[in-house]
């Protein structure tokens, strides 16, 4: 599988699983001699619902459309296919959800592949037994952790690394699908097995992570990292797209906290050092990334609990008075809302939390806002949240009536105002919150992590 | 006498996102070396704790003059996707330090 010039090829198609990518630009990767494609399947970046409730942000038919395409591509060209991070927040379920689709393709399209299915969710047990043996430490800005929080918990998922990755394909799956896992290490683990150095994998995976985030044209698609022993080359798939020294540089300040050092389980990567040169107009050589290894392997956890129930109510005013007297007509919305709870429900602050957003206005920034013009309207959202989904949609009800003819004060007359739906309130479920920024001390980088392997026709 | 332009004007991108669920970070990407001089000597700790309405010494600041580029991050003030976040991937908070005038 190795190139014949000792190089790893690693091929990203997408930054997630479910974007979307062409036939085409896999084709271009596997002519360009691939080695392992390595793919995305979630992130924590759309917030704690998804692994607060264990469900997948993408929808089936959008993962399976390009699982399709990669289990052929790994099939054809006999190399191996890792996702990572399956269903979203990389729960058990979402393993066995993307495993059960992967499954489904292998059959349709009678592809003869082993499967690794890697699961990273942790019991409360566990995490709580390693807090008393003060094996737990927050990240900042967290705070130190407590067994109360553990338990509160919906779902816990320990990040692994690339080890348990590489052990699965070491034992020869064809297909891995793990669990939570960095972003990195799905592209690292099969240069890693390949006895590629480190720093020059790290860095290439970190810039590989999210596709063609890196390239001059973000929408374009994949890219193809190719990790020999002093560094990495980088190229989009798409001939028409380009990779740049800035393009690459710039794309290791997105969405992390610290450009140049970047923590993984098994070290630092630190790219302070790194060089990016352009070898044509559409390919970028990096040199000089370095990794330090880790005095020990700490995995990160990832945590979310419900907070209660939401029910959401929204209206919109056009008003030019009302717009012109916004906060005169908020004040009073806030009083006479809270005063109708209490008087109709005899619920106190305690019982329930809202917030009142003024979309055109400052929903967004709030008080930041630099922006000092007049809105031609406003849309006011009112969420209300709860311990229960009755108490809440009881709360917003009450709003109901000064959502819909709520005056100024100075106003002689009931105004209606323009509610967008009919009812006017949606009932939002059960509402999460991410409460674990914390990493655990691991004796080996694998214990935290289950494998299963399979032939998938076994299934048939 | 005209109004200073601000660093939004004399950037290529000024953006916002999440770093995790518990750090946002923003970059400007100034035009030339010139904008990036402004940018790297006016956007300190205390201008961002002011923009921002957080304590300066949770603000980390990256220079880095080969990209022309001022990097920012701080722990998010509102939990993510929580009652109160209004800006689930803190895409829109660029805005302020891309309004802030060049003094």
């Amino acid at each position: 599988m190795n190139a014949p010039d000792g190089a790893v090829r690693v091929l990203t198609p997408t930054g997630m699983l479910g974007a979307g990518f062409t036939q085409s630009s896999v084709d271009r990767g596997l002519e360009l001699g691939a080695d392992v494609i390595a793919v995305d399947g979630g992130s924590t970046d759309s917030g704690p619902h998804y692994l607060g409730s264990g469900t997948a942000k993408t929808t089936a038919a959008a993962v399976a459309r390009d699982l399709r395409i990669l289990l052929r591509a790994s099939a054809q060209a006999r190399i191996p296919l890792i996702v990572g991070s399956c269903g979203t927040s990389g729960t058990d379920s979402g393993v066995a959800w993307v495993a059960g689709i992967v499954d489904d393709i292998l059959c349709e399209e009678e592809l003869d592949l082993s499967v690794a299915t890697i699961f990273s969710e942790q019991r409360a047990d566990f995490v709580k037994a390693r807090l008393r043996d003060r094996a737990v430490h927050p990240l900042p800005p967290a705070a130190a952790l407590d067994e109360a929080t553990v338990d509160s918990c919906t779902h816990v998922v320990g990040m692994m690394g690339h080890e348990p990755i590489e052990e699965a394909l070491r034992a020869g799956a064809d297909v891995v699908l793990a669990g939570r896992a960095t972003d990195t290490a799905l592209a690292a683990a099969f240069p890693l097995l390949k006895g590629m150095p480190a720093g020059p994998v790290w860095h290439a995976a970190k810039i590989v992570e999210c596709g063609g985030q890196c390239t001059t044209n973000p929408r374009a698609g994949g890219v193809l990292a190719t990790i020999d022993r002093t560094g990495f080359t980088i190229e989009p798939l798409d001939p028409d797209a380009a990779c740049t020294p800035i393009s690459v540089a710039a794309h290791m300040l997105y969405e992390t906290v610290n450009p140049f050092r970047m923590r993984e389980p098994a070290g630092e990567l630190d790219v302070t050092e790194a060089t990016y040169t352009a070898l044509d107009e559409r390919r970028v050589r990096v040199e000089g990334s370095r990794f330090r290894p880790a005095d020990h392997h700490t995995i990160k956890l990832e945590g979310a609990r419900i907070t209660g129930y939401e029910t959401m109510s929204f209206t919109a005013i056009r008003d030019e008075h009302i717009l012109a007297n916004i906060e005169e007509w908020t004040d009073l919305f806030v009083k006479v809302f809270t005063g109708r709870v209490a008087q109709t429900l005899g619920l106190d602050s305690d019982d329930y939390a809202f917030d009142l957003r003024r979309y055109g206005h400052d929903a967004v920034l709030g008080s930041l806002d630099p922006a000092t013009r007049p809105p031609r309207e406003i849309g006011v959202m009112l969420l209300v949240r709860a311990r229960t989904q009755e108490l809440a949609t009881a709360v917003a009800k009450v709003a109901n009536p000064l959502m819909l003819h709520l005056p100024t004060p100075d106003m002689a007359y009931l105004p209606s105002l323009a509610f967008a739906t009919s009812p006017a309130e949606t009932e939002r479920g059960p509402v999460y919150e991410f409460v674990l920024h914390h990493v655990v001390d691991t004796l080996t980088p694998t214990e935290m992590f289950r494998t299963e392997h399979r032939k998938a026709h076994s299934h048939d | 006498m005209t109004e200073q332009p601000t660093f939004g004007d004399l950037a290529l991108e000024v953006r916002s996102k999440n770093a995790g669920p518990f750090w946002v970070t923003m970059e400007l990407f100034m035009r030339d070396e010139a904008g990036y001089a402004l940018a790297a000597e006016t956007v300190d700790e205390a201008v961002v704790a002011s923009l921002y309405d957080v304590r300066a010494e949770d603000v980390q600041i990256f220079r880095i003059p080969s990209l022309n580029v001022v990097k920012i991050s701080f722990p998010r003030p509102v939990p993510q996707g929580g009652l109160r976040d209004r800006d689930v991937h803190a895409g829109q908070h660029h805005v302020p330090l891309a309004s802030l005038r060049v003094r």
